[in-house]
């Protein structure tokens, strides 16, 4: 399938699972698995960001590390079209297979403070991934620096300073600079700007966006905040228990989700909007353990819809629209707008 | 002084002497709280807003002091009494702590002891303070407290509370913690409660049923808040007034309404823009602040927003201080485009 504007797939994946071994005593017997990834599957289109959102623990972070391979999956595929229009399966390739693909997929962390090393300069810690791809050229790796310093908003002589004399934002431009070294094309960004301020957040967020435009870069973009991403976002993905459980564009997944668990969480979002009343609390209960997720449904115990079929039967993710799919045995038959005040721009940001 | 401010703050100022230099992490920070009051702070990371709230109970971290100001509280019996004043180590802070002025605390890792259960603590916590149980004298039994105590986490929500009492800290889920560690705030029917951060580290449905916890207790109870926060959408869902900190020092302060559809302070409004949010156009560039939060060491002299704001009036913004001053509207700010007020050099 292509996408909107008849752009190819960059990256297919297709049943990605990722289960983790929860092993006991002396003779470390595996007792059960943590079902971190459980049968995850998208596309990501050429220059599109799709956006991975849901809560604490839902797998995010895992299935950006199983396409980055920096873990290895327990099953699936994730097809990657390269440069030169073959397509590769990137589970089960070698490291060594791997090493000319890391310059094409990079990576942009959460913490801008624990992701540069401390003892490197910023020349050292931005032309790393250079040196490693064959750069071994010192004045060509300088000026390589300093035109990605420039790109990000930095000034190149800062080059010889060390991270610690740099703000939360300016670190996280350092590590946006450094993941853009080797000139890739498909970026995947774990929680990007959770940890800035709000003011700095935006500055980060323009940045992404420009350089995204500029450089026709294809983001995989992760974070548990729902308003961040519906900024940057394309499509978006909402995962629960390890499971995508709606995936469509942007404005049909705030406007009119059709999975509950989306409503929900749609709902339970603090609207900057005194004037706005705050939802009624609507998910009870806890996010069961991927341990031991329910029988049927993993959404069952705390949907107010459920019936028999959601406690025995595990619904399987269909596209109930044209690029809107969904992962409810009942989607269809549910009324789940959003409140008009929530989504009307007619308010203060209008 | 009935109807009058249950907590008055004046000019507070808390300087932290290091040895590269002094850091004035509270530069001069006032505001009320009335009785049943949920006053929001919010502000940038590093502008005062936990230093405030330790100042308050005398928990400033050494070698951070409080350098100036009045921090005037309403006591049960009437008395006020300045806690800037007090002795860190005295009879009278230890008797207001957890008692009439809760908090709770922005780590929320740091606030259990990890070898007692959380049930141990609570019950310490109000045998401790068995007058805010037995006005009229005498000892809480411990399984009087125990009683107590499973009755606040049901309270807050806490299922199977018998066996919660007796898990550790660590056992719990972030959003159990969250619970018990309201619980223990609650535990000795604090006259004012200060929620530093509660919802930071805590997933959005979560953060939800805590919110709509701590709102359903107020009502139903009249505890007075101070409600710390970076978020403006949590600050607009729980406040009815706001307090807006910059390096240190109160820009704007003013009802919510007022606060969210007419700021006045060009940092509020700035603040305000910058957020992207549930509604209007989406992958289109953010305005922001230029620039960046100056380090503490360097303050910049003047207002303490000039270098970042759009609205400087040449001259004057980097010469003097503004003061917070009201500008109609029951709303106060800290702007020379407002009126003409600097602080005395
Ligand atoms: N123990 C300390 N020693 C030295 N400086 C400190 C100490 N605690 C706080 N500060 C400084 O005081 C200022 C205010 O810090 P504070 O913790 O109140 O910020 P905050 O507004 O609560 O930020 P955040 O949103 O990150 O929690 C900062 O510049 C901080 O670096
Ligand atoms: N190395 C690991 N070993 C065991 N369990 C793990 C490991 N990494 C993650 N998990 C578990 O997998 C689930 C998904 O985690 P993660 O992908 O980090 O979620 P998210 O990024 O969405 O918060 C969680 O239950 C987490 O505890
Ligand atoms: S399948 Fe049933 S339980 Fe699951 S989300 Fe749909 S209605 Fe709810
Ligand atoms: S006093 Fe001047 S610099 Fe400060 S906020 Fe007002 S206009 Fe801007
Ligand atoms: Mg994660
Ligand atoms: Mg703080």
């Amino acid at each position: 399938m292509s996408g909107p504007d008849g752009a190819q797939p960059l990256l297919r994946v297709r049943n990605l699972r990722k289960f983790f071994p929860i092993v006991k005593g002396v003779f470390s017997r595996t007792v059960g698995h943590v079902r971190a990834v459980d049968d995850v599957g998208f596309d990501v289109h050429e220059g599109e960001t799709l956006g991975l959102v849901g809560e604490s623990g839902c797998g995010k972070t895992t299935t950006s590390r199983c396409i980055l391979r920096a873990m290895a999956p327990t099953s699936g595929e994730m097809l990657y079209r390269r440069r030169d229009g073959s397509t590769v399966d990137l589970a089960p390739l070698s490291r060594r297979e791997l090493r000319p693909l890391r310059a094409e997929i990079q990576m942009i962390f959460q913490d801008p403070f624990g992701s540069l090393n401390p003892r490197m300069t910023l020349f050292d810690n931005v032309g790393e991934p250079l040196l490693v791809n064959g750069m071994s050229n010192r004045g060509e790796r300088m000026d390589r620096v300093a035109e990605l310093l420039r790109l990000v908003g930095l000034r190149p002589e800062f080059m010889h300073r060390f991270p610690h004399a740099f703000s939360g934002g300016q670190r996280q431009r350092i590590g946006i600079a450094r993941a853009l070294s080797t000139n890739p094309r498909l970026v995947v960004a774990d929680e990007p700007v959770s940890a800035l301020d709000v003011s700095v957040q935006a500055q980060v967020l323009n940045l992404l966006l420009e350089l995204q435009q500029r450089l026709r870069l294809t983001f995989l973009f992760v974070a548990h905040d729902l308003s961040v991403v519906r900024h940057i976002s394309d499509r978006v993905a909402v995962m629960y228990v390890g499971q995508i459980v709606e995936l469509a564009p942007t404005k049909s997944i705030f406007e009119r989700p059709l999975h509950p668990y989306t409503a929900a969480l749609l709902k339970a979002v603090p609207v900057a909007d005194p004037r706005v009343p705050a939802g009624d609390v609507l998910l009870k209960g806890e996010v069961p353990s991927p341990a031991s997720p329910p029988a049927g449904c993993y959404f069952n115990p705390r949907c107010p819809f459920a019936d028999e079929r959601c406690r025995r039967e595990a619904p399987v993710l269909r596209e109930l629209a044209t690029g809107h799919s969904v992962r409810c045995h009942h989607a269809e038959r549910l009324q789940l707008a959003v409140p008009q005040e929530r989504i009307d721009p007619a308010g203060r940001s209008g | 002084m009935t109807g009058g401010p249950l907590l008055s703050v004046r000019g507070l100022k808390v300087v932290f002497g290091l040895d590269e230099g002094s850091v004035r992490a509270v530069d001069g920070v006032s505001f009320d709280v009335m009785p049943g009051q949920v006053v929001g702070i919010v502000g940038e990371s590093g502008c005062g807003k936990s230093v405030t709230t330790k100042a308050m109970l005398q928990l400033v971290d050494p070698p951070g002091r409080i350098a100036a100001g009045e921090m005037l509280f309403r006591r049960a019996g009437g008395d006020a009494v300045d806690l800037a004043r007090l002795d860190p180590r005295g009879r009278e802070i230890r008797e207001i702590r957890g008692a009439e002025i809760a908090l709770i605390p922005q780590e929320p890792m740091a606030s259990f002891s990890p070898v007692h259960t959380v049930g141990e603590q609570i019950v310490e916590a109000i045998r401790l303070h068995a007058r805010q149980w037995r006005p009229e004298g005498g000892a809480v039994s411990r399984a009087d407290a125990r009683a107590i105590v499973v009755d606040l986490f049901r309270d807050v929500g806490i299922s199977m509370p018998e066996q919660r009492l007796d898990s550790y800290s660590w056992q719990l889920s972030g959003g159990l913690r969250q619970r018990a560690m309201i619980a223990m705030a609650l535990s000795c029917k604090p006259r004012l409660l200060i929620a530093d951060e509660p919802t930071t580290a805590i997933d959005v449905t979560t953060q939800a049923q805590v919110l709509a916890l701590l709102r359903d207790l107020q009502k139903r109870h009249g505890t007075a808040i101070v409600f710390i926060t970076h978020d403006l959408g949590v600050i607009a869902q729980m406040a009815s007034h706001v307090v807006v900190m910059y390096l240190g020092r109160v820009m704007e302060e003013g009802p919510v309404d007022a606060i969210f559809h007419a700021p006045r302070h060009p940092y509020t409004r700035a603040l305000l823009r910058s957020m992207p949010g549930m509604r209007g156009e989406t992958r289109v560039a953010l305005p922001t602040i230029s620039g960046t939060l100056p380090h503490p060491f360097n303050r910049p002299a003047g207002c303490p927003f000039h270098p970042r704001c759009e609205e400087a009036i040449a001259g004057r913004c980097q010469a003097r201080v503004p003061v917070l001053r009201p500008v109609g509207g029951g709303q106060s700010a800290s702007c020379f485009l407002h009126h003409d007020e600097a602080e005395a050099t």
